[in-house]
């Protein structure tokens, strides 16, 4: 393997890139909970979630370097590339947390994850729409799992209460960016390649505000939203968390694992 | 193996109970009938098995540990899912090891604080680092291993709970062993500094493994009331010898040494001799004085101590919801 590489600029290859590069951040902040979660059930449905997003990774990477066809293939774009070069949204690098922050991350993203990957489904790109396909029943599962535990935790004990509401105003300037388009998005959105993601918010807010109401927590008043991930401008935690994630690639270049 | 500290003093005796019923059951095991939860058994029996059974329940998932430590740093896509899959079987054998122990009357709750409490044992092995990518080879190769010699035979073991629960992690654990056996193989043709670690691995993990086993037979107090209950079917020697007959020509196939100038081919025997076992580091670890005894003990601790209102939230919420029905009806 070569010690770096470049990423081309075609919208698709762009496009399915930042898909793969959420589930990886996401699947890889999961991994690191294995072995400490507050119970080993926990621990189980942890692990279980970060194989599902680990997976999609790889299918979309796949793809990716298909598409790109320059020779690069799934670990060459998850190890090779630096913090500008990836492009997930901010809110999957957050860091773990607590319990009640990873939960949250988790709801807030599989609530947009299973209704995107829905709509997918009926993308006009055949791959695009088989990985759809087996993403949403994997999604489904996510957003159900996060979302009990979010009414657990915020109609639980006054300490479960406050941190889940504490996780709640944390996370949600990280919300806004998942429906953030990009200019050269467009093509693929009158394609039907793509979903608009514009198109999701109106479901994914009715469906992410009953469930918060259920756990008897509060919307922050601020409606100020962040965003950088998808243009390549990160938090300072992504530089950390791939420095451990590409530690072996980049100390041993070329060789085979 | 994974319970090698049940090989202390047991002072359980077959005492003030009823001898009908205990030749009843020795008839029963000797028959090799199996034992279910809610048959008669004697005190000794349940009191062993919850011990053995725990211990291994614990090793499961204390053993999350030293590889979930390279989680986050496998090198390629494909390496990270099949370890991520790996650990999560691992907690999946604990949960269900824990299940069977639970048949005999001691909850998972005071059984995992036994464990916290440093009470209970796990397997030593778990107390070494995992310091190279090559150690998660080495212990899927080796530790996964060692785990299939001891356990193949506890598939047959008279209670029927551990038994049935052996069968299904034995599966598991081939699979892991094969894959562990698949990364030392791309190490080993790998770069000269990739063999140097899966050669590494070796040397570090190598005695620690054969010490899976347990004490040798003679030191062993242990052995002859759990293999007339059929519980144990091999003594440690026989597994340890078993296990370095398998593994011998798989490292060779590698290309990697096994660090022991007196292992040599015993033609009379049919089996490999091999080189004095230093049971006092053994017997350091077991007493808390491994490399990473306090390291482990302290990770689960934290797990369960931050995780501890989580836990707390998700009860109370239950019993809210339990007051709201029965409100309701
Ligand atoms: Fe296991
Ligand atoms: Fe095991
Ligand atoms: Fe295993």
């Amino acid at each position: 393997m070569a010690t770096a590489i470049c990423i081309q600029n075609s919208a698709l290859f762009m496009y399915v890139l930042g898909r793969a590069d959420d589930a990886l951040i996401l699947g890889h902040r999961l991994s690191e909970w294995c072995g400490h979660a507050p119970m080993m059930e926990e621990d189980m449905a942890l692990a279980n979630m970060g194989l599902d997003l680990i997976g999609q990774a790889r299918e979309l990477y796949t793809y990716a370097a298909e598409v790109e066809g320059a020779g690069n293939d799934e670990d060459k774009f998850a190890y090779l590339r630096d913090v500008q070069h990836y492009r997930n949204v901010l809110l999957v690098e957050r860091p773990n947390g607590d319990f009640a922050q990873t939960m949250m991350r988790q709801f807030f993203y599989s609530a947009f994850a299973d209704c995107y990957w829905r709509a997918m489904m009926s993308s006009t790109d055949p791959t695009l729409a088989a990985i759809a396909a087996k993403s949403e029943k994997e999604s489904a599962y996510h957003l159900r799992h996060s979302s009990e535990w979010i009414i657990r935790l915020g109609d639980g004990t006054d300490e479960s209460h406050r941190r889940a509401q504490s996780a709640l105003n944390d996370l949600w300037p990280f919300t806004g960016e998942l429906f953030q388009a990009n200019p050269e998005d467009d093509a693929l959105f009158a394609g039907r390649i793509a979903v608009d993601p514009r198109g999701l918010l109106q479901p994914w807010t009715e469906n992410v505000t009953a469930i918060l109401r259920s756990a008897r927590l509060t919307l922050p008043q601020s409606q100020w939203m962040q965003k950088g991930g998808r243009s390549g401008q990160h938090s300072e935690h992504l530089g950390h968390l791939l420095s451990e994630l590409q530690s072996l690639q980049r100390t041993y270049p070329n060789a085979t694992w | 193996m994974y319970t090698q500290a049940l090989n202390a003093s047991q002072s359980d005796e077959l005492t003030g109970e009823d001898a009908a019923k205990i030749s009843r059951f020795e008839a029963r095991v000797a028959a090799e009938e199996r034992i279910e939860a809610n048959d008669w058994m004697p005190a000794a029996y349940r009191k062993t098995l919850t011990r053995q059974i725990s211990q291994h329940a614990h090793s499961e998932i204390v053993g999350m540990l030293p590889e979930g430590n390279w989680l986050t740093r496998a090198p390629t896509l494909r390496r990270k899912a099949a370890l991520l899959a790996k650990v999560q079987d691992e907690c999946g054998h604990g949960l269900y090891l824990y299940a069977a122990a639970e048949t005999l009357g001691t909850s998972r709750e005071e059984l995992v604080d036994q464990m916290l409490s440093g009470k209970a044992k796990y397997s030593s092995i778990f107390n070494y680092p995992t310091l190279t990518w090559a150690d998660i080879g080495t212990i899927g190769w080796l530790v996964d291993g060692a785990a299939i010699m001891n356990q193949i035979p506890l598939c047959r073991c008279s209670y029927g709970p551990y038994a049935r629960a052996m069968i299904r992690v034995c599966k598991e654990e081939s699979f892991h062993q094969r894959q562990g056996y698949e990364i030392m193989v791309t190490l080993s043709r790998g770069t000269p500094e990739q063999k140097a670690m899966a050669q590494g691995a070796l040397d570090r993990w190598w005695w620690p493994c054969l010490m899976m086993f347990g004490p040798p037979d003679q030191q062993s107090q242990h052995g002859d009331q759990s293999t007339r209950w059929k519980i144990k079917r091999f003594s440690n020697d026989d597994l340890r010898q078993k296990f370095i007959d398998a593994t011998v020509p798989q490292a060779r196939y590698l290309d990697l040494k096994i660090p022991d100038d007196n292992l040599r081919w015993n033609e009379a025997t049919g089996h490999w001799d091999y080189g004095d076992i230093d049971w006092q580091e053994f017997n350091n670890v077991l007493a808390g004085n491994g490399p990473c005894n306090r390291d482990r003990l302290a990770a689960r601790r934290k797990a369960h101590d931050e995780g501890a209102w989580v836990r707390e939230a998700a009860l109370a919420y239950a019993e809210k919801q339990k007051r709201k029905t029965t409100a309701a009806a």
